[in-house]
């Protein structure tokens, strides 16, 4: 039985792709936001997932206004980097888990996801940029010849108005967690929500930024989602920039950890180019809920 | 369902809602076809006769040449697509952000390395009056 033993949300920035591209990590400006990443290295290399399942959207790379997929699975054994003007990212070809996916889309469609099947989709930023940072090497994150595990993408729609709901991408991971659950070989998965955190690229108000309002959003994470799932689009919008609404894809690494989750780590750092960036690792399970929540009152305690 | 009036309401900002799409339409998928190198090519070695293939409307092909990144937002272009017309000329997100909100990129990338822009004063534009 495949089982999901961690989650983790993050930016995925074009120009921290850039960054790594171009050996600009140890430039006084991206240090402290690559720093960050290296607990998270580690942590997945501990974790030895066999498969990592990563949300993201695409940023009009394989997608044209032709077709506007809701929520896509690839399928395919393999998904090329995709060249989005600049010529394609110097990483390697990411390997599908094409059985698993499959498997997805059956198991998600019965219960009545409606997902769109894909077999040719280039990957871009949005899915290179996280798999760089948590695959890297060293706060360098130095690319590796090959990623170290296969990855199942998921591509959700967040550039047409409308999106799909906050509540609708959690009730997605709830069940991808039920469809992880019911294939049969022995998989680790570990889910990925990627995109936000603050920040608008467009419009005179481009470089919002809300310190406060991201925060709040990584303390709910773990102890509190539902709550998460009731914010409305317009209020991503208003206080988190226009180009914000890309946490909704947090919510569906959420909802696959299950009822109860424990947040492992986390990381913030503005900017990282127009973006807050943020990222967030949690761990599934009763037992780890309850001893985070141990160490947040021992923490409290400390400080007093 | 959130209301127009709310979306209108927020300052600054164009959501690519279904009236943006339906006018940008065309403009986008220029941007669009400028993923391939020999678009790019075709495009930098003759911009009129590149931009002949797409049915952009007057304002929208000023708009290209003129390189006015506000004015191409407003006629219907979405930042991701426009981005790829970014990358071909060689500016980046920050650059394009800088001239949609009326600054020089360094006084932009000064302002994000100091926290961004606020959310103060920057929610709601009938709030601010």
């Amino acid at each position: 039985m495949a089982r999901i033993v961690g989650g983790l949300a993050t930016t995925h920035v074009p120009a921290i792709g850039a960054a790594i591209d171009q050996g600009k990590t140890q430039t006084p400006y991206w240090k402290p936001l690559f720093d960050g990443y290296v607990r998270a290295q580690e942590w997945l290399a501990a974790k030895k997932p066999d498969v990592i399942v990563l949300v993201y959207n695409d940023h009009a790379t394989a997608f044209s206004l032709e077709i506007i997929p809701t929520f896509a699975i690839g399928v395919a054994e393999e998904f090329p980097p995709a060249d989005e003007g600049w010529g394609p990212r110097p990483v390697p070809v990411v390997k599908g888990h094409s059985e698993l996916a499959w498997h997805l889309c059956e198991s998600l469609i019965l219960d009545e996801f409606d997902i769109t099947m894909i077999n040719v989709m280039p990957v871009d930023h949005g899915f290179t940029v996280p798999l760089s940072i948590t695959c890297g090497k060293g706060s360098t994150c130095a690319t590796p010849a090959a990623w170290p595990c296969k990855v199942v993408p998921i591509s959700v729609n967040v550039v047409q108005y409308p999106p799909p709901t906050g509540k609708r991408c959690f009730d997605l991971g709830r069940a991808i967690a039920k469809a992880v659950k019911s294939y049969p070989e022995d998989l680790k998965v570990v889910v990925y929500g990627t995109g936000g955190m603050s920040h608008q690229l467009h419009g005179e108000r481009a470089g919002l930024i809300n310190q406060e309002w991201d925060k709040k959003f990584m303390d709910g994470l773990a102890p509190n989602p539902e709550r998460l799932t009731r914010i409305p689009f317009i209020e991503y919008v208003r206080e988190t920039g226009a180009e914000g609404i890309e946490m909704v894809m947090w919510l569906i690494m959420r909802g696959a950890l299950g009822d109860k989750a424990a947040e492992i780590y986390r990381h913030y750092h503005v900017p990282a180019s127009n973006t807050a960036a943020g990222l967030i690792i949690l761990e599934p399970g009763a037992k780890a809920a309850k001893t985070a929540v141990k160490r947040r009152v021992a923490k409290k305690k400390a400080r007093r | 369902m959130a209301k127009q009036a709310d979306f209108d309401d927020v300052p600054g900002t164009y959501l690519f809602d279904r009236y943006r799409s339906r006018q940008g339409y065309h403009l986008n998928m220029f941007y669009f076809s400028l993923m391939k190198a020999a678009n790019r090519e075709a495009f930098l070695g003759d911009e009129q006769k590149y931009l002949d293939k797409f049915k952009l409307t007057p304002e929208q092909r000023n708009a290209v040449l003129a390189r006015d990144w506000l004015r191409m937002i407003k006629l219907g272009g979405n930042i991701y697509y426009m981005s790829k017309l970014g990358a071909t000329l060689g500016r980046s997100f920050q650059y394009m952000a800088g001239a949609m909100s009326g600054v020089t990129q360094e006084q932009y990338a000064e302002m994000m390395l100091k926290g961004g822009r606020s959310i103060e004063g920057n929610r709601s534009k009938k709030r601010r009056k």
